[in-house]
């Protein structure tokens, strides 16, 4: 066993960021070992973006600190952070909407490959996601679902050792829904994952653990089950859901 | 673009130069010919531009910069020197270099699109005035003068290789240019289809997803800044040949707001509008000019106007969409129906 793995994938110690005042992020001690699936949750406002951006360098923490097996990328480019194996799918399709399916995903296939290697490795993804009928399309022209399916792809094509997730269910058919749960269980194969999700029965289809996000700091972390048994959860997540749910069939 | 398309046209481009070397001469007379020679010359001038612009997503309101050094270079080389090769190399190293200094505090600075814009503007107007105040025998590097705003005349022109005493003839000038505009031509498009390219391209597109792939954006458009500082220089080179004149005027607004004037009109994003732009424009100003009567700046004013607001793609990706549509009649590319979207 080599030296680095010996540390956690992820850890951040009282990883926080204040924006003029406003403490987005604080006090967060967070662990993640190498292959595991977590999802986030939290209202909306809980600091769970701004938490991904911490670990990929777009924010730089105001207190504490992010290592990447045991590696703190703190001051780090966002660029040199994405060569350390992580990769992000962010909230809203992040991609490269002149150029076409192929174009995107080859880009990232190429990064670390030969030519050769790259094409085929960029097939590959596009074959995993079913994107191959739409390959020469451009990603401009394509549903949001799609291009959702083309993130992933850019986002898996370099193999990266942590793939972030925000909010991948958002806006899908309840099909759709089914096929990226069964896709992350198989990128999950290769990559741990971290998944920010409002979408509950979604969770209840791909997490183990779960880490409950309010006001910037984490509000508890254990089982899915538990998780959503849990009062405190209720009260400030799902009881809000619950209360907005009454208000639209009361109204 | 399919594949067939764009072979098609590499092909048709290299036809039409390989028409311009050996046919054309023998069809006009020397004056067209010679102004011909600016035609061409100015468009390797508007390819630099429309490489870093249109691909690169940079707006360089100062091209005129990395021109007007790649001529000063050339000329006060060439005097010093006395035989063009060596000349010719600085007239293209100098300016690389400086819009490598340039470029590194700017995109290590993170400006952003409209600062780099005035930035590189204000260094094109600051190197105007710099130039322009050298008038009188104490400002020379070596043996040149550097004339202020007189500038500097009697250039020695381009040579064979090795040799001063062979001096290339107008006719061979106007193929020289020609065959330089084509190599240009080539290895941008080269350039775009390696990875470095579509990096850049994918830079213009969305910078910040590059970088969350782990690609440095601030090298890659560095890198574009430097090879469009590096045709630019080149064309000034060829400029300062042409007329074996070189002034001030050179660093000028006029000068700097033209070559983008060229762009737009031929189109962003593609590099044979730019060369498309370059010609018409400078033939309608010429026509004007000998018209006479008509402002031609008053006109150019115009003609930028009525593009931005009618042909706002320019004309090559307009002419383009034409095309597309006439031999795929029911398919609207830029309205497909949205699938289960949110």
């Amino acid at each position: 066993m080599s030296a680095k793995e010996n540390f956690h994938l992820v850890q951040t110690r009282g990883l926080g960021i204040d924006f003029g005042g406003v403490k987005a992020v604080q006090g967060v001690d967070f662990t993640l070992a190498d292959g595991e699936l977590r999802c986030v949750i939290g209202p909306n406002g809980a600091g769970k973006s701004t938490f991904f951006k911490l670990l990929t360098g777009q924010y730089r923490p105001t207190h504490g600190d992010v290592a990447i097996r045991g590696r703190s990328i703190v001051g780090m480019q966002t660029h040199e952070i994405a060569r350390l194996g992580v990769g992000i799918k962010t909230q809203v399709p992040s991609v490269f909407n002149g150029l076409s399916v192929r174009e995107n995903v080859w880009l990232s296939a190429r990064r670390d490959r030969p030519p050769r290697l790259a094409n085929e490795a960029c097939d590959d993804v596009l074959e995993r996601l079913e994107l191959t009928g739409v390959r020469d399309r451009l990603v401009g022209e394509l549903s949001h679902g799609q291009r959702q399916w083309v993130e992933l792809g850019l986002v898996i094509a370099t193999d990266p050792a942590l793939v972030l997730l925000d909010e991948p269910a958002a806006g899908m058919s309840d099909e759709e829904v089914e096929r990226t749960a069964e896709l992350i269980r198989r990128i999950n194969q290769r990559s741990a994952l971290i998944v920010v999700e409002h979408d509950m029965p979604f969770i209840k289809m791909i997490a183990k653990t779960v880490t409950v996000f309010n006001r910037g700091q984490v509000l508890m972390e254990d089982t899915v089950d538990r998780v959503l048994a849990d009062e405190r959860v209720r009260d400030v997540y799902l009881g809000k859901q619950l209360h907005a749910e009454l208000a639209r069939q009361a109204a | 673009m399919s594949t067939f398309w764009n072979r098609a046209g590499l092909a048709a481009f290299g036809l039409a130069a390989l028409a311009a070397v050996l046919v054309l001469p023998q069809l006009v007379e020397a004056f067209t010919l010679m102004e011909l020679t600016v035609y061409v010359v100015m468009s390797i001038l508007a390819l630099s531009l429309g490489f870093i612009w249109g691909f690169g997503g940079i707006l360089c309101f100062g091209q005129a910069a990395f021109f007007g050094l790649g001529a000063y270079t050339y000329a006060v080389a060439v005097m010093n020197l006395g035989d063009s090769t060596g000349a010719v190399l600085l007239a293209v190293l100098i300016p690389a270099v400086f819009a490598a200094v340039l470029g590194y505090f700017m995109f290590w600075g993170r400006i952003s699109d409209v600062y780099l814009g005035v930035i590189t503007l204000t260094v094109s107007l600051i190197l105007f005035n710099l130039v322009n105040s050298t008038a009188g025998d104490a400002y020379r590097i070596g043996s040149a003068p550097l004339g202020g705003f007189n500038g500097i005349p009697s250039i020695p022109t381009l040579n064979v290789p090795g040799q001063p005493e062979l001096v290339l003839d107008p006719l061979q000038m106007f193929q020289l240019c020609v065959v330089t505009l084509a190599l240009v031509y080539y290895g941008l498009r080269w350039l775009l289809a390696s990875r470095f390219g579509r990096v850049v391209v994918a830079i213009r597109e969305n910078e910040r997803r590059v970088e969350l792939l782990g690609y440095d954006a601030r090298k890659y458009k560095l890198g574009a800044f430097v090879v469009g500082g590096a045709v630019a220089g080149l064309a000034g080179c060829l400029f300062a040949n042409w007329g074996a004149f070189v002034s001030p005027t050179i660093f000028g607004l006029a000068q700097s707001a033209q070559i983008i004037i060229w762009v737009i009109v031929g189109g962003v994003g593609t590099l044979i509008g730019p060369i498309v732009g370059c010609f018409l424009i400078q033939w309608l100003t010429s026509s004007l000019g000998a018209f006479g009567g008509l402002n031609a700046n008053l006109v150019l004013g115009v003609v930028l106007v009525a593009f931005v607001l009618l042909v706002p793609r320019g004309l090559v990706p307009t002419g383009r969409a034409l095309l597309a549509r006439r031999r795929a009649p029911t398919v609207r590319v830029d309205r497909l129906p949205e699938t289960k979207a949110a």
